[in-house]
C-alpha cells in the first residue's frame, strides 16, 4: 500500500523502524529528544525509546562523532546527528582521521557501522554558516560512504540500509525537502547503497542531478518537454559508493550530458562524474559536458543573492538547451 | 596485593622496557620506518592502570602506544612486525607504530592525533552502558592532549552521562618541546576535574602500586555506575618526543635524575627485593627471558614477509563496496 508522506517523516519511520529492529542501534545529537530535533525529524522517538538510546548531547561536535566512532568500534551502531552540515567542520578529525581510517589503520580488524545524519543545502535564508553542500568533501576520503537522497522513497530506503551498513556513512539531508511529500509503501523496504535511479526517462539529454537538484532538473525537463526535447533525468542516489553503470548507459543512450549540483562548480562532486564520463565513455559523447552549479561563493544571505546562488530549472534549461545545440 | 600479581606487574614492565630499548636500537640501525615514539621511563603508568582491567575491558592509546598495549596483554611478535611494516603484523602492515591496535584485547588503536583517544573512549563507555555490560574504558593522553578542546568534550559528556571511563593521564611534563607550565594556566593536570564536577588526582606515575590503587578505585566507580575519574599520573619521558628529537628544550642533567633516582622499574624492583618478594636472581631470569622473547619477536618481524603492493587496496570498507 502507497502513501503520501514528506522526506522528514520517512526519515523518521526509518529511525524508528531501525532501532525497533535492533536494540543496539543508538541515536544523538544536539536537541534530538526531547525536542524532536531542530527540523523536527526525530519528534516522537524519545517517548518510544527512552533517553537511553535517544541521548541530547552537549554542543559538542568533536564529543558526537567521537561517541560514535568508539561506540562503532566496541558493538553499538549510532545514528548521529550533525545538525547542519556546516558543523562537520568542527568535528572533522573524528571523521576524517578516525571513523573512516580505522578499520584501514588496524589491518581491516575493526568494523565502524555508523551513521553521521547532516542536513544540508540552501534555500531559507540560513546564510555562509548554515547552508552549505560539502558532500565533495566526504567523497574524497576514502572509508566513508556518502548517501545524498532526493526522494522520501528512496530516503527512508537507503536510511534504513545505512542503519544497517558495516561501515561509515555520511548521510545527507537537503533541508529544504524536508517538507516535500511523495509516495512510500506501508511495508518495509531497503534500497542498496551504490545503485542510482532514473527518475524520468528521455532519449536526448541525459541530466545527472543530486539531492535537491534532481526536483530542478524533472522541473526543466518538464519545461523542454513542449520544445520536443526528451531529458533523462539520473540520480545517484549515494556519490560513494557511485553507480558509474547507470551514468554510462545512460551517456551510451544520449551522447549528450548535463551534471547539476548545488554545491559550487569548483571541484565539485560533478567534476568527479564529468572526468568519470570522459574516462569510461568519451566516445558516447556528441558534445562537451556542461555543469550547472552553485556560485564560487559562500552561500549568501538575502533571498535574491541566495536565488542567485543556487542553480535553478532555467539555468538547467539553459545548460540542455546548450548540449542540443550543434 | 598477592606476591604474583606484582611480579607479574613487574615483568610487564621489564617487557615494555627491553620492547622499546630494542626498537630504539632497531630504529637507529634503519630497520623500522616511519616515527618511533618511545614509552620508555614511562612504564609504571601503562602497567599499573591495565594490571586492573580486563581482557573486555577497553583502552584508548596514544601516538606513544607500544607500553599500553603490551600491558593489555599485546603478542611481541605482531607488534614487531606492524613496526617492520610486514604482513604478520597486528595491522598487516598498513597502520604501523602510531596506529597498532588489537580490538581482541579491547585495545581500540594508538593514535596519531593527540587528544582523538578521547571522544573514542566516551564511545566504548556509552557502548558498555547501551549493551548493559559492566565494561570500563581507560583512556591514556598526555599533558599536551589536556589542552586540546576533546578533553574538554569528553569530559564533559563522560561526566553528565556516568559513562564508565578512567581518565588516565600521562603527564611526561613535556608536549614535544613545551613544557607543561607554559602551557597550561593551572599547576595540574587533575586541577581541571572540579571543571567537570569528578574526582581528579595527582600520582606519582612512577609508582606502579600508586597507579594500580588509583585505577582500581576509578574503575570500581566506573563499575558502579558512578561516571568517569581523572588521574594525573606524574612520569617522565626518557627519551625524546620521537626518535631522532634533539632534545634542547631540557636539560641532560634533568633526564638523568629521573633516570637515576626515578627509574619506576629500579623502584619496583628495589620495593619488592626489600620485602623479600624477589630475589636478585629471579630478577635476572625474567630479564633474560623477556629478553629471549623479544629477539623473537624480531627474528619473527625479520623472516616475515612483506604485504603484496595489491593489498593496498584491502580493508577500506566492510564487504569492499564502495
Amino acid at each position: 500500500m502507497m502513501r503520501k508522506i514528506s522526506y522528514l517523516t520517512a526519515i523518521n519511520e526509518a529511525l524508528s523502524e531501525e532501532m525497533t529492529r535492533d536494540k543496539n542501534v543508538v541515536l544523538f545529537g544536539e536537541d534530538v529528544g526531547i525536542f524532536g530535533g531542530c527540523f523536527g525529524v526525530t519528534q516522537g522517538l524519545f517517548k518510544k525509546f527512552g533517553p537511553e538510546r535517544i541521548k541530547d548531547t552537549p554542543i559538542s561536535e568533536t564529543a558526537i562523532i567521537g561517541l560514535a566512532v568508539g561506540g562503532a568500534a566496541t558493538g553499538i551502531r549510532p545514528v548521529a546527528e550533525l545538525m547542519f552540515m556546516d558543523f562537520a567542520g568542527v568535528a572533522m578529525d573524528e571523521i576524517l582521521n578516525q571513523a573512516a581510517k580505522m578499520r584501514y589503520m588496524f589491518g581491516g580488524k575493526a568494523k565502524l557501522p555508523l551513521v553521521i545524519r547532516m542536513a544540508y543545502g540552501a534555500g531559507i535564508s540560513a546564510a555562509a554558516q548554515h547552508s552549505q553542500s560539502l558532500e565533495a568533501w566526504f567523497t574524497h576520503i576514502p572509508g566513508l560512504k556518502v548517501v545524498m537522497p532526493s526522494t522520501p522513497y528512496d530516503v527512508k530506503g537507503l536510511l534504513k540500509s545505512s542503519i544497517r551498513d558495516d561501515n561509515p556513512v555520511i548521510f545527507l539531508e537537503h533541508k529544504v525537502l524536508y517538507g516535500v511529500s511523495g509516495d512510500v509503501p506501508e511495508d518495509e523496504y531497503l534500497l542498496p547503497l551504490g545503485k542510482g535511479d532514473v527518475k524520468k526517462e528521455g532519449k536526448d539529454v541525459t541530466v545527472i542531478a543530486t539531492g535537491m537538484m534532481v526536483h530542478k532538473a524533472l522541473e526543466a525537463a518538464s519545461k523542454l518537454e513542449k520544445d520536443g526535447i526528451s531529458v533523462e533525468v539520473v540520480d545517484p542516489r549515494t556519490l560513494v559508493p557511485l553507480d558509474e553503470e547507470i551514468i554510462l548507459n545512460s551517456v551510451k543512450k544520449t551522447g549528450r550530458v548535463v551534471i547539476t549540483h548545488e554545491a559550487p562548480k569548483r571541484s565539485g562532486f560533478g567534476a568527479e562524474i564529468a572526468a568519470t564520463i570522459a574516462e569510461k565513455g568519451f566516445p558516447y559523447l556528441k558534445k562537451g559536458i556542461v555543469r550547472v552549479c552553485g556560485k564560487d561563493t559562500p552561500v549568501p544571505f538575502s533571498p535574491p543573492l541566495e536565488q542567485y546562488y543556487i542553480p535553478q530549472a532555467q539555468d538547467i534549461v539553459q545548460g540542455i538547451k546548450f548540449v542540443m545545440s550543434k | 596485593m598477592e606476591k604474583e600479581e606484582m611480579v607479574n606487574m613487574l615483568k610487564k614492565m621489564i617487557k615494555i622496557r627491553k620492547f622499546e630499548e630494542r626498537v630504539v636500537d632497531l630504529f637507529a640501525k634503519g630497520k623500522i620506518p616511519g616515527f618511533v615514539h618511545s614509552y620508555l621511563g614511562e612504564e609504571a603508568v601503562a602497567v599499573g592502570a591495565c594490571s586492573v582491567l580486563r581482557d573486555n575491558d577497553f583502552i584508548t592509546s596514544t601516538h606513544r602506544g607500544h607500553g599500553h598495549l603490551i600491558a593489555k596483554g599485546g603478542n611481541l611478535n605482531y607488534m614487531m612486525a606492524e613496526l617492520y611494516g610486514k604482513k604478520t603484523g597486528y595491522c598487516k602492515g598498513k597502520g604501523g607504530s602510531m596506529h597498532i591496535a588489537d580490538l581482541d584485547l579491547g585495545m581500540l588503536g594508538a593514535n596519531g592525533i593527540v587528544g582523538a583517544g578521547m571522544p573514542i573512549a566516551i564511545g566504548s563507555g556509552l557502548s558498555a552502558k547501551v549493551r548493559g555490560t559492566d565494561q570500563a574504558t581507560v583512556c591514556f593522553f598526555g599533558d599536551g592532549a589536556s589542552n586540546r578542546g576533546t578533553f574538554h568534550e569528553s569530559l564533559n559528556v563522560a561526566s553528565i552521562w556516568k559513562l564508565p571511563v578512567v581518565f588516565m593521564n600521562e603527564n611526561n611534563l613535556y608536549a614535544i618541546s613545551l613544557s607543561q607550565k607554559k602551557s597550561m594556566a593551572v599547576p595540574n593536570v587533575s586541577d581541571r576535574a572540579s571543571g567537570y564536577a569528578i574526582p581528579g588526582l595527582t600520582i606519582d606515575g612512577n609508582d606502579v602500586i600508586a597507579v594500580f590503587e588509583a585505577t582500581t578505585e576509578a574503575v570500581k566507580r566506573a563499575r558502579n555506575g558512578e561516571g568517569p575519574t581523572l588521574i594525573e599520573a606524574q612520569t617522565y619521558r626518557w627519551r625524546g618526543h620521537f626518535e631522532g628529537d634533539p632534545t634542547i628544550y631540557r636539560s641532560p642533567e634533568e633526564v638523568e635524575e629521573w633516570k637515576k633516582n626515578k627509574d619506576p622499574i629500579k623502584l619496583f624492583e628495589d620495593k619488592l627485593l626489600l620485602r623479600n618478594l624477589i630475589t636478585k636472581e629471579e630478577i635476572e631470569s625474567i630479564e633474560k627471558k623477556i629478553e629471549d622473547e623479544v629477539e623473537k619477536a624480531v627474528k619473527f618481524a625479520e623472516e616475515s614477509p612483506y604485504p603484496n603492493p595489491e593489498e593496498t587496496l584491502e580493508d577500506v570498507y566492510v564487504g569492499e563496496g564502495a
